[in-house]
């Protein structure tokens, strides 16, 4: 029986070698990858659900607020895709709490792999949702008669920055998923913050309609200026200003997040 | 032999309750030790350890030489782990699974792919191995999760309740698994529910209760301490139980259990079949009449019962309390 016959192979220090992370989170990431893929009912959130909102916010909203729902569309269109994504960076930490809880971590935790691999995997794995959004809401929302404004790079570096943001954010809902008991929980806790992070914004009225204290609110809220930037590459406008906001912002939540999740990834039991 | 797994004193608390209590425990190289006892009497805290997912709140432990506090990374490329809840991916195809573990163990993608079909193999996955493991039966899993431990082909595996909750059949194909990979050479710390289990695959065997090990040997040598043998006999009438207890006495090496509302006794003896027919002979003499009569070997509930004086069932509804 040659079971463990090739004694040879046993790894020795593997953590420590050069893009040993990197490998590893990769390795990860595939695995998060195959099981959206499997179970593609899981894209619900990223195809269907931003669809839907776009439906009733400019056959609702259009006319009231631009006078026509085409011009309100070009309006709606830029901001929901960020509104898009954030409700999808959730799900990051409710899978990572499924699993944490039925033991596969306990499997990654006993292998000579950097802790913080299987957190680095879940999140790379789960950028696949946020580009599907993308597609999809360009997809229909040129159906619906949305028409870039300036010119292809500028929409994909819109796309690129909105994925960017939720890539930065999801860390926040890895800690809360690897901090909280039930993957109910996490999800409670994380639409609490999220409902304020994207209504709070110039989504779907513009700004100085709003009353000043929630204008207030919009000119500091991160979300706000990602929705600017991307108005301002698909649209034409200011984008130098709302970029590096959102850039900022972006470092700003991975810096504190990511070592606070890995922390407490650690520490769990 | 240098020991392949060495514990001394190592204490865990989850708030009041103690979960480890000075737990000691020492397995040479190449062989398998039995962690043998009822739920909640520590086994899977001392593995949780052992494998590193756990800190103790104090005493110290070495596997494969590495101290598992100090040099836990270290250590974890020399360990292989399965669990009691297979920890494999329902999404992932049984070969996807065990693909994943090669490539963050750096076999590379080539050697990753033919080392998952090697175990598949191995394990009677084959067919099965191109099907997300959702699918798979309970044996299966299992299977699936122990190759899973074994990619790297680690010198010392720990198994915690490798069995627990599969049909006898799968049981005994599992068993022949592990039976295998000791003849290899490879080191196994086992937990286990049943005195079967660790009788079938344990060199030697740790009785464990409230977080510590009460007694140790070999298999025979701790059903010897439990008395060999139980012969269990039911009557017919309550009447005669007391005529039985009178009888059998000489032939009992411990105490007698007497089931009034069953009408059954339950006798430690040693010698096995020949006790059987010396207490048939005994209680015919006597013109007691025997329902039913038969030999089994201890099970955990009589080591349980002997070593400490309770059962191991209610240890369970303690450790819940």
């Amino acid at each position: 029986m040659t079971i463990v016959a090739d004694r040879g192979t046993t790894p020795t220090g593997l953590a420590e070698r050069p893009f040993g992370l990197v490998r590893h989170s990769l390795a990860l990431g595939r695995r998060s990858l195959i099981k959206t893929l499997r179970t593609p009912e899981q894209l619900l959130d990223v195809t269907l659900q931003p669809v839907v909102f776009v439906v009733i916010f400019v056959y609702l909203l259009g006319g009231a607020v631009s006078g026509s729902t085409d011009d309100y569309l070009q309006f709606l269109l830029p901001a929901i895709m960020v509104q898009t994504v954030l409700f999808a960076a959730p799900a990051t930490g409710v899978g990572l709490n499924t699993d944490i809880k039925k033991g596969v971590f306990d499997r990654f935790r006993s292998l000579p792999i950097g802790r913080s691999a299987p957190l680095i995997g879940s999140v790379l794995g789960d950028l696949i949702r946020y580009v599907v959004a993308m597609a999809s809401l360009l997809a229909f929302g040129s159906l619906m008669g949305f028409r870039i404004q300036t010119d292809p790079f500028s929409a994909l570096a819109a796309c690129l920055l909105t994925i960017l943001f939720a890539f930065c954010v999801s860390w926040a809902f890895v800690f809360l998923g690897v901090l909280m008991r039930e993957p109910g929980g996490v999800q409670g806790v994380a639409f609490m913050f999220m409902f304020p992070l994207t209504f709070g914004t110039s989504m779907i009225a513009p700004v100085d309609t709003l009353p000043g204290w929630l204008q207030a609110w919009v000119s500091v809220n991160p979300v706000a200026h990602v929705m600017d930037a991307n108005r301002g590459l698909m649209l034409g406008g200011p984008v130098a200003g709302p970029v590096a906001w959102t850039l900022l912002w972006s470092a700003g939540l991975l810096a504190v997040f990511a070592p606070l999740a890995v922390r407490a990834y650690r520490r769990r039991a | 032999m240098p020991d392949a797994i060495v514990a001394e004193g190592l204490v865990k608390k989850y708030g009041d309750v103690v979960a480890l209590d000075g737990m000691e425990l020492t397995v040479p190289e190449g062989t398998v030790f039995g962690l043998l006892g009822p739920n909640g009497a520590g086994k899977t805290t001392t593995v949780r350890i052992l494998t590193t997912l756990l800190k103790p709140d104090a005493g110290h432990a070495k596997v494969a030489g590495f101290d598992v506090v100090r040099d836990a990374r270290r250590l974890r490329a020399h360990i292989g782990a399965s669990g009691q809840y297979a920890a494999v991916d329902d999404h992932l195809t049984g070969a996807e699974n065990l693909e994943m573990v090669g490539r963050l163990y750096h076999l590379g993608v080539k050697r990753a792919k033919q080392r998952a079909r090697e175990l598949l193999e191995r394990f009677d996955l084959t067919e099965a191995g191109d099907r997300p493991v959702q699918g798979y039966s309970g044996g299966m899993r299992r299977r699936l999760d122990l190759a899973g431990a074994l990619v790297a082909s680690p010198p010392v595996l720990f198994l915690d309740e490798p069995t627990t909750g599969l049909d006898p059949r799968a049981r005994a194909s599992l068993w022949d698994v592990i039976s295998e990979l000791v003849t290899a050479g490879t080191t196994v710390l086992l937990t286990t529910q049943y005195m079967e289990e660790a009788d079938r695959l344990a060199d030697r065997i740790g009785v464990v209760d409230h977080g510590h090990v009460i007694a140790l040997g070999t298999a025979d040598e701790l059903k010897d301490q439990v008395g060999g043998d139980r012969i269990e006999l039911s009557v017919t009438s309550a009447a005669d139980l007391e005529a039985v207890r009178r009888t059998l006495a000489p032939l009992a090496v411990g105490d007698m259990q007497i089931d009034a509302t069953a009408l059954q006794v339950t006798i430690p003896v040693t010698g096995g079949a020949a006790a059987l027919t010396t207490a048939l002979g005994h209680l015919s003499t006597e013109r007691i009449t025997v329902r039913d009569a038969g030999l089994r070997r201890p099970t955990l509930d009589d080591v349980f019962l002997t070593l400490t004086g309770h059962e191991a069932d209610e240890k369970i509804k303690e450790t819940v309390r």
